[in-house]
C-alpha cells in the first residue's frame, strides 16, 4: 500500500473536529496505518508501551503523543502530521473535542481549508459537534464532511446514519454550512477510511480517503483588490524598504499606492526580494519588500491598496467575535486589536447578541449586556482609539477579522461583518451640476445695516498649541460684548454631526475642511462673523476655502508660535504623545504644516499676549471693511 | 504560488514579525540542515542580512567538521555568533561520554541549562529555532510563537491559541518566546528547498565511501549515521521519498524511555 510520497504540487489543510471523545484520532491512527503511512516501527512502539503500561491500545495514541493525553485518553492539544494520496498532500491537523481546549480547536482550524467532523454514532449530535460546526463556519471554512463514527456499537445501522444524517444536516444549515459529504465510519476498525467495509453493504461509498479527494485546494485571492500591509520598514543598504506580504491582489512597479490610516500616496519603485528576481510584480501570498519613488511616512500597520479601491478607515465597526480568555470580554475595558499589521486600542461599544454556539440560543445576563463569557459568541460594535483600516470579511478575508489581546493573552477573535460604513471617496465623486445658488431677497448689505456689520469668515490656522482655540473664544467673547453676531466654529462639534462619516485620510481631511468652509460661507452670508479654529495644515484646503467666498470676506489669521513654544505649551500632551509616536500623523512633528505667505492677520503668540492678538484681529476687521459700516 | 513557495513565504513572515517584535532576538544555530535553511529564510527576510546574533550551544561533542563549517559560514555571511557552554559541567565531566549521565541527563545539562545560561546572559526574550512539526510528536503541538516561563519551562498543557497569523508577543518579563519559523516545513520540504536554492549544507549528510551518511546531526557519541547511498541532494530527496524511517532514528536520546524525550523539552529543550 505504501507509495513514495509524490513530487510537492498541491497541499491542503484539512481538520479533524467534533465533540469528546468521537473517535477524532483513533481516525487519524487509523487512516495513517490503513494507508500504510505509519511510520516504520511506530505500530510496534506504541502497542510495546500500552503493553508496558497494562492498558489498551489505542490508535489515537499516534497523535496523542504526551503523556498527560495518554493518561487520560483525551485530546489535548492539536497536533499536525503529514498525509498524501497520489493526488496530493494533506496536513492533517487534529483538534481536541473537549470544551476546555476549545482555544487549542480554534488554533488548529483557524489553519484549515477544510474539516472533517467525526460524530459518534451510538452518543449522537452533542454539544461540541454543533458548536465546533458553527465555529467553522465563522472561522470561514465551508468544506465539510461529516463522518458518522462507531457505526460497530450501532450494529452498522444505516437508519441510524441516515437520522444522524437528517438532524445534522439540519443544524448545519441553520448555520448556513452545506456538508459536501456523510459518511458512515468505524475508525477503530478502519470501516469505509481506506476501502469499503464489508460491514456496511449498504454502502456504495464514497470512502474517506475519497472524500478527501473531492476538496479542492483554496485559490490565493489573486484576482481580489490589492491589501499590502505594512509589516516593517527596513534600511538596508542605503534603501529604505518597505517589508510586508502581499495579503489579496496583485502588486506591480509602478502602481501608485495609497497607505491606510496615515494616509499617503507613492509609487512602487521596485520590488526586493533576495536570491530571487526582482520582477516587476508580487501576488498574493507573497512575502516582500518595495520602495517608493517619493520617500514618505510610513510605518508598520499601514496599509498599501491602490487608490481605486481603498478599505474602510473608521473607528467603528460591527463584529462577530468568539471569546477564549479566562476572563470575560468586558465593557468599559480597554484591550488591545491587532487586525493584519494593526495594533490599536479598542473596546466594546456596544453588545447586540451573546449567542451559545452550540445551541444558538440567546446567552441573557440581565437587562444590560455588558460582557462575553468564555467559550461564547457575540455580535457587537467596537470602537477603537485611532481609525482602523478594515475590510468586511466577506469581501476580504485578511483584512476582514482581528484578534484581541487581553494583557498578554490573545483572548479572542473576530469577523467584521456588514453594515452602514461609510465609503471614503465615493461621494465626493459623485458631484451635482443642476444645483444653482438661489439668491434671497434680503441682500448681503441689508443684513449688514440690520447687524451693524458685516459677516465675515475669521480663519484661524497654525500649529497645536499655537492658541488658535484660545484666541477664537476669547475674540467671540469681545465681540458678543460689543453687541456684534460672532460665533466660533468648533472642530470637535463638526466631527461629532456634520462629519461623522469622515475618517482622517487625505480625501476626508480636505472634505472635512471643504465642508467647513460651507459652512463658514453660509454663515457669513447670514450675516455672521463666523470664527473657525483648526490647524488646517494644507495650503491648498484653505485656498479652496477662499475661493469660494466673495473677495474680502476671508480672513486668514495665522496663528504662528515657534515649534518649540508649541511643544513646550503642549495643553493636550498630544506633542509629548506624538514624539513618543503613540500619534502619528501630527502636524509640526510628523506631517507638514505649510504656513501661509500672505496671511490677512499674523500673530506671533510667542510674543503677544491673547487680547493684543484679538485686538490685532479687530483692527483689521474695520480697515477691511469700513464701507459696510462696521464700526467696532 | 507552488507549495514550497508558500512555506519560504510564511517562514518569512513569521521571521519578520519576530524581528518586529523582540528588541532582544536571536537565533539558534546548530549547524545541522534546518536550522542552515532558517538562516537563509533570514537572509530573504532581510534582504541579505542577518540583523540578529546566532546562538550555537557548543557541547564541546560536536562532530569537529561541524565547527569547522561554522566558522567558515560566520566569516563568508558576516554572522555575528554568540556560543554557549556549560563549562562548570563539562570541567566537572558529569556527561554521557564520560559516563557519568544518561543521555538525556547529557542533553539536559550541555544544551537546555547552557541555553539558558547564554539566554540569561544576553536577556534575549525572543529565540528563534529550527524545529518542525514532523520531527517528533511533542513538536507536533508546538506553536509558531511559544512562550517558555521564567525556568524555561514549556506549559505544553496551556498553550496560547495561535490563529491568523496573530501571534503572541506580549509576555511577563523574565519569559521568553521560542520562535519556530520552520514549523509547518517537513523533512522532505527542507531538502527540496537546499536543492532549489542550492544552499551549502555540511557534508556529512551525503553518503561517504561506505555508504553512510548522517540524516540528523547531534552530538558525535549520540548520533549515528544511516546507511545510504544518496551522495548529492537530488539523491536525498529521492530516498526521502521512499523511506519510511523516521528522520531522528539515528538519535539515541530521543528513546531511552517513553516520555524521557518529552520531559526534556518540557524542561526548555528546543
Ligand atoms: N467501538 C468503537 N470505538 C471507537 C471507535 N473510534 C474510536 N473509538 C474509541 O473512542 C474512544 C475515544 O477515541 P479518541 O480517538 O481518543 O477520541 P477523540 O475524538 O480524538 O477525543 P478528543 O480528542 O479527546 O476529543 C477511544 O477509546 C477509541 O478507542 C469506533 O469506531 N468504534
Ligand atoms: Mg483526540
Amino acid at each position: 500500500m505504501s507509495s513514495p510520497t509524490p513530487v510537492l504540487t498541491e497541499q491542503l489543510k484539512i481538520v479533524i473536529v467534533g465533540h469528546v471523545d468521537h473517535g477524532k484520532s483513533t481516525f487519524v491512527g487509523r487512516l495513517f496505518h490503513d494507508t500504510g503511512r505509519l511510520p516504520e516501527g511506530k505500530l510496534e512502539q506504541l502497542q510495546k508501551i500500552a503493553e508496558r503500561r497494562g492498558v489498551p491500545f489505542e490508535w489515537a495514541n499516534l497523535m496523542d503523543a504526551l503523556q498527560s493525553e495518554r493518561d487520560q485518553n483525551i485530546t489535548i492539544d492539536t497536533a499536525q502530521i503529514w498525509f498524501h494520496t497520489a493526488k496530493r498532500q494533506y496536513v492533517i491537523i487534529d483538534a481536541p473535542g473537549h470544551k476546555e481546549f476549545l482555544k487549542n480547536m480554534i488554533t488548529g482550524a483557524a489553519n484549515a481549508e477544510a474539516a472533517l467532523l467525526l460524530i459518534d454514532a451510538n452518543e449522537g449530535i452533542q454539544e461540541n459537534s454543533r458548536r465546533h460546526g458553527y465555529l467553522l463556519h465563522l472561522l470561514g471554512i465551508r468544506q465539510v464532511a461529516v463522518l458518522v463514527n462507531k457505526m460497530d456499537l450501532q450494529g452498522y445501522s444505516q437508519e441510524r446514519f441516515r437520522q444522524i444524517e437528517a438532524d445534522y444536516r439540519e443544524w448545519l444549515k441553520t448555520i448556513g454550512l452545506e456538508p459536501k459529504f456523510f459518511v458512515p465510519i468505524a475508525a477503530k476498525h478502519g470501516d469505509n477510511i481506506a476501502s469499503l467495509s464489508r460491514q456496511m453493504p449498504w454502502w456504495n461509498g464514497p470512502t474517506v480517503l475519497e472524500v478527501l479527494d473531492e476538496f479542492t485546494v483554496s485559490e490565493l485571492p489573486n484576482a481580489q483588490p490589492l491589501r499590502f500591509p505594512v509589516q516593517d520598514v527596513y534600511r538596508f543598504d542605503d534603501r529604505r524598504i518597505l517589508a510586508g506580504r502581499v495579503e489579496s491582489g496583485t502588486l506591480k512597479v509602478g502602481d501608485r499606492l495609497l497607505f491606510s490610516p496615515n494616509n499617503k500616496v507613492s509609487t512602487v519603485r521596485t520590488i526586493e526580494r533576495w536570491n530571487a528576481p526582482a520582477g516587476n510584480q508580487a501576488t498574493a501570498g507573497e512575502s516582500v519588500g518595495i520602495t517608493l519613488t517619493e520617500q514618505i511616512f510610513v510605518e508598520r500597520g499601514a496599509i498599501a491598496t491602490l487608490e481605486t479601491a481603498p478599505p474602510y478607515e473608521l473607528t467603528r465597526f460591527k463584529a462577530r467575535l468568539f471569546w477564549l480568555g479566562r476572563n470575560p470580554f468586558r465593557k468599559g475595558k480597554t484591550y488591545k486589536l491587532k487586525l493584519a499589521t494593526q495594533e490599536v486600542e479598542c473596546e466594546i461599544n456596544a453588545i447586540d447578541k451573546v449567542i451559545d454556539a452550540s445551541t444558538l440560543e440567546t446567552v441573557s445576563r440581565g437587562s444590560d449586556q455588558v460582557c462575553v463569557g468564555r467559550h461564547e459568541v457575540a455580535e457587537l460594535s467596537l470602537h477603537t482609539k485611532r481609525p482602523v483600516a478594515f475590510d468586511l470579511h466577506s469581501e476580504i478575508v485578511s483584512t476582514g477579522r482581528f484578534v484581541i489581546v487581553d494583557g498578554f493573552d490573545v483572548s479572542g477573535g473576530g469577523i467584521i461583518v456588514e453594515d452602514n460604513y461609510p465609503r471614503r471617496t465615493a461621494d465626493s465623486l459623485h458631484k451635482s451640476e443642476n444645483i444653482y445658488w438661489s439668491e434671497g431677497k434680503v441682500t448681503p448689505r441689508q443684513r449688514a445695516l440690520l447687524h451693524g456689520h458685516a459677516g465675515y469668515v475669521v480663519w484661524l490656522t497654525g500649529l497645536s498649541g499655537a492658541g488658535k482655540s484660545t484666541i477664537a473664544g476669547e475674540l467671540e467673547r469681545r465681540l458678543f460684548n460689543l453687541g456684534r453676531h460672532a460665533y466660533v466654529l468648533d472642530g470637535d462639534k463638526i466631527r461629532h454631526g456634520l462629519c461623522s462619516d469622515l475618517g482622517f485620510s487625505p480625501e476626508d481631511r480636505k472634505e472635512n475642511i471643504r465642508r467647513v468652509g460651507e459652512v463658514a460661507k453660509l454663515f457669513a452670508d447670514a450675516g455672521l462673523i463666523c470664527i473657525t479654529a483648526f490647524i488646517s495644515p494644507y495650503r491648498s484646503d484653505r485656498a479652496l476655502v477662499r475661493s469660494i467666498l466673495p473677495a474680502g470676506k476671508f480672513v486668514e489669521v495665522y496663528v504662528n508660535a515657534p515649534l518649540e513654544v508649541c511643544e513646550q505649551r503642549d495643553p493636550k500632551g498630544l506633542y509629548a504623545k506624538a514624539r513618543a509616536k503613540e500619534i502619528k500623523e501630527f502636524t509640526g512633528v510628523s506631517a507638514p504644516y505649510e504656513n501661509p505667505p500672505q496671511p490677512e492677520v499674523e500673530l506671533r503668540t510667542d510674543q503677544l499676549s491673547v487680547s493684543e492678538s484679538v485686538a490685532k484681529i479687530l483692527e483689521h476687521l474695520q480697515i477691511q471693511d469700513a464701507d459696510s459700516a462696521i464700526t467696532i | 504560488m507552488d507549495s514550497l513557495s508558500k512555506l519560504e513565504n510564511q517562514s518569512i513572515y513569521i521571521l519578520r514579525e519576530a524581528f518586529h517584535k523582540f528588541d532582544h532576538l536571536a537565533m539558534l544555530w546548530s549547524i545541522g540542515k534546518d536550522s542552515t535553511v532558517l538562516l537563509w529564510l533570514a537572509r530573504k527576510a532581510f534582504f541579505g542580512h542577518v540583523p540578529f546574533p546566532l546562538v550555537h550551544v557548543d557541547t564541546t561533542y560536536k562532530i569537529p567538521s561541524m565547527i569547522e563549517y561554522r566558522d567558515r559560514l560566520v566569516r563568508e555571511w558576516k554572522l555575528q555568533l554568540v556560543v554557549g557552554k556549560n563549562e562548570p559541567v563539562l570541567v566537572s565531566g558529569v556527561t554521557y561520554p564520560d559516563g557519568k549521565a544518561t543521555r538525556v541527563e547529557c542533553c539536559g545539562t550541555l544544551k537546555k541549562d547552557a541555553l539558558k545560561q547564554v539566554l540569561d546572559q544576553h536577556h534575549f526574550t525572543g529565540v528563534i529555532v529550527g524545529v518542525r512539526r514532523d520531527e517528533e510528536p511533542t513538536r507536533a503541538k508546538e506553536r509558531y510563537f511559544s512562550p517558555r516561563d521564567k525556568n524555561m519551562e514549556w506549559n505544553v498543557e496551556d498553550q496560547p491559541p495561535e490563529l491568523w497569523d496573530q501571534f503572541k508577543t506580549d509576555f511577563k518579563k523574565g519569559t521568553h518566546i521560542r520562535i519556530h519559523p520552520l514549523l509547518h516545513w517537513t523533512e522532505l520540504n527542507v531538502w527540496e528547498y537546499i536543492e532549489r536554492e542550492n544552499i551549502p549544507v555540511i557534508p556529512l549528510y551525503f553518503a561517504n565511501g561506505q555508504d553512510e551518511r548522517y540524516r540528523s546531526l547531534g552530538c558525535a557519541p549520540c548520533t549515528f549515521p544511516i546507511k545510504s547511498k544518496a551522495r548529492t541532494v537530488r539523491e536525498i530527496v529521492e530516498e526521502l521519498r521512499q523511506t519510511r524511517t523516521p528522520e531522528r532514528s539515528g538519535r539515541a536520546q530521543d528513546k531511552e524511555s517513553e516520555d524521557a524525550f518529552e520531559k526534556l523539552r518540557r524542561d526548555g529543550y528546543m
